[in-house]
């Protein structure tokens, strides 16, 4: 008997619950950053329609005290927002890295005057750290996101320093520097290729926490200035409109999901990195 | 072990220094003027008056030459004079410093309670409903803007249902008892206020959940994975096997295994606490240090500014260390690094 063995199309195991949903969340943002222009009804920084209207088919999240449509300074909201998490990630971990790798590989007293100014920067709350930084640097979502660098690349110095400490006693590395590589092409060759999965990982799930420093900044006026629409200050634009509570809901709403699908994608790829914990 | 605690109180003032000079020299980096925020408008285009200023509040002088006046004031705790009040920095930050305080641990009492109930219950009825629940209230804790939440909440629980009442720590009526620790609610039970001391309760609820709940969602996922481990062990078998009923196994011999990292977690989330607080307290109009820093930044008040920040740092600084202190002596195996 001859058995047709038949096999099955298996979920592969990384592909768990909550990445999946947390990747869709992301996707739908992502759709939403690159196409605001086409998907939103009205025009973001034009009057639409009477102040302070609620919700209606004309306008799904009401208009705000300038009589702009919620819905579509919400859709064009992401592109203040995705894009900027992105860019102060890719900085911090770039400085962050280098910093943390040049530590790690030399040592000596540039490695420790690193570590320490890592420590220092550190040692403050880093949400004081950052309004420190911003307001001395003035309003603006540029600035706001250097003083976000600011505080974010220790973070990624501290992880690349521990990995490089970690592999460089590794048996390949040994055998790399016995055969005569120069200390440049061992670090770049055979050191920090092996260093990497951590640090990306641990860079998209701050993402989340970057766009939430990046709104608490600019809901207390140190981030985006009007007209721009951005969450943060378009939820502070509501805090003064109180009694229009769908003024601050759109804005709300999409903090809340796109920080959600990050941490749904951290959560899964924590599961799947510590598996003892599911 | 006591060489490591040795090291880190070694470590300390080095810290504090580093702490110091970088929220000085950050704060220098400065594009708007700090005059702006002390001399008029009108002012601006008298000479005389803003070399007079530059002078009262020492900006005609070289940076190194600030710094060092700055740290030899620090040392005798001068944080200088605030351009906005007026008044010393120092004494501003000590003023405001209880109502921060009274958040912050009414916010942790909230996070813990909800945290280990949630995290025993995950872990119990691991992999079912309760579970699934309990790990998206955590995650949910942990997207949610606090000052969007602070705002929502206020206006459903305030204005449209009237069960809470509005932000501030007390009824703005009230008569205010004396200022003897800063905590409002013991200060109303020292001058035997009862209905007060309940108002000052009743105020801190929405703040203290809105801030609490991201600490109880971390606090749950970690108290989960630990209760998970916990409850496979022989000795819970053992409990059982000898008649225990489940709520004693679970609380009496799981729980009580799993407080080490509990505790530490519990120390950790002061830092997030910190910045938490200063969303918090600018949504509930709560008079603390998280309001003060705010008012600052926006004023371009450089000396509060850095002021607030040395403060917190130090007080960050601090509970991290007492924090690791703790683990590691509650936990002798860790390696030390």
């Amino acid at each position: 008997m001859t058995a047709l063995s038949i096999t099955p199309i298996r979920r592969p195991s990384w592909l768990t619950l909550p990445l999946t949903i947390g990747a869709v969340i992301i996707l739908f943002w992502l759709v939403v950053t690159v196409l605001a222009p086409v998907l939103s009804p009205y025009d973001p920084l034009e009057m639409a329609g009477r102040r302070l209207q609620a919700p209606s088919w004309a306008h799904w999240l009401g208009t705000d005290a300038l009589g702009r449509d919620v819905l579509s300074r919400t859709l064009y909201g992401a592109f203040h927002s995705l894009p900027i998490a992105v860019i102060v990630v890719a900085l911090s971990v770039a400085i962050g890295a280098t910093l943390g790798a040049i530590s790690g590989f030399i040592g000596g007293i540039i490695g420790a005057a690193i570590m320490r100014l890592v420590d220092v920067t550190l040692s403050f709350p880093p949400m004081l750290l950052a309004m420190a930084v911003a307001a001395s640097l003035g309003p603006g979502l540029e600035n706001a996101a250097v003083a976000m660098v600011i505080v974010w690349w220790p973070v990624y110095a501290r992880l690349m320093r521990a990995q490089v400490l970690e592999v460089r006693e590794r048996e390949h590395v040994e055998a790399a520097v016995a055969s005569g590589a120069s200390d440049s092409r061992v670090l770049t060759k055979h050191i920090l290729p092996l260093c990497w999965t951590p640090v990306l990982i641990s860079a998209t799930m701050d993402l989340g926490q970057v766009i939430l420093l990046a709104a608490s900044l600019s809901f207390i006026g140190l981030g985006a200035t009007p007209p721009t629409p951005e969450w943060g200050s378009m939820i502070s634009d509501g805090a003064a409109q109180f009694y229009s509570w769908w003024v601050a809901l759109g804005p709300g709403l999409a903090i809340l999901t796109i920080v959600l699908g990050f941490n749904f994608i951290g959560d899964g790829l924590h599961d799947y990195f510590d598996p003892k914990s599911k | 072990m006591a060489r490591y605690i040795l090291r880190r109180l070694i470590a300390m003032p080095f810290l504090v220094l580093g702490i110091v000079t970088l929220a000085f020299l950050l704060t220098t980096v400065t594009k708007g003027d700090p005059l702006t925020a002390i001399v008029s408008d009108r002012q601006m285009n008298d000479p005389e008056a803003v070399a007079a200023a530059k002078a009262r509040w020492g900006l005609d002088r070289s940076l190194p030459e600030r710094y060092l006046i700055y740290v030899g004031n620090l040392l005798s705790g001068d944080l200088g004079t605030s351009f906005i009040t007026r008044r010393p920095v120092a004494q501003d930050v000590l003023f405001r410093l209880p109502a921060t305080l009274e958040l912050v641990i009414a916010a942790m009492l909230v996070g813990t309670t909800i945290g280990i109930t949630l995290g025993v219950l995950a872990a119990y009825f691991h992999n079912t409903g309760i579970d699934h629940l309990a790990r998206f209230f955590a995650l949910f804790g942990s997207s949610i803007p606090v000052f969007w939440l602070g705002l929502a909440l206020l206006y459903v629980f305030s204005v449209k249902w009237g069960i809470l009442p509005g932000p501030g720590r007390i009824d703005p009526r009230a008569d205010l008892p004396a200022m003897v620790t800063g905590f409002m609610t013991i200060d109303t039970l020292l001058a035997g206020k009862i209905r007060l001391f309940f108002d000052a309760l009743w105020h801190l609820i929405l703040p203290a959940f809105v801030l609490g709940w991201a600490v109880a969602g971390t606090i749950s996922r970690l108290v989960r994975a630990n209760m998970l481990e916990v409850l496979d062990r022989e000795f819970i078998l053992t409990a059982r096997a000898k008649g225990a009923g489940e709520f004693r196994v679970v609380v009496r011999h799981a729980l009580r295994n799993t407080l080490v990292p509990t505790l530490t977690v519990i120390g950790y989330s002061f830092a997030y606490l910190l910045t938490g607080a200063i969303l918090t307290e600018t949504v509930f109009s709560w008079p603390g240090m998280g309001s003060y820093a705010v008012d600052a930044a926006r004023g371009l008040d450089m000396p509060a500014i850095i002021g607030v920040t040395i403060v917190g740092g130090v007080v960050f600084l601090l509970t991290n260390l007492i924090t690791d202190i703790a683990y590691v002596i509650a936990n002798p195996r860790v390696r030390l690094g």
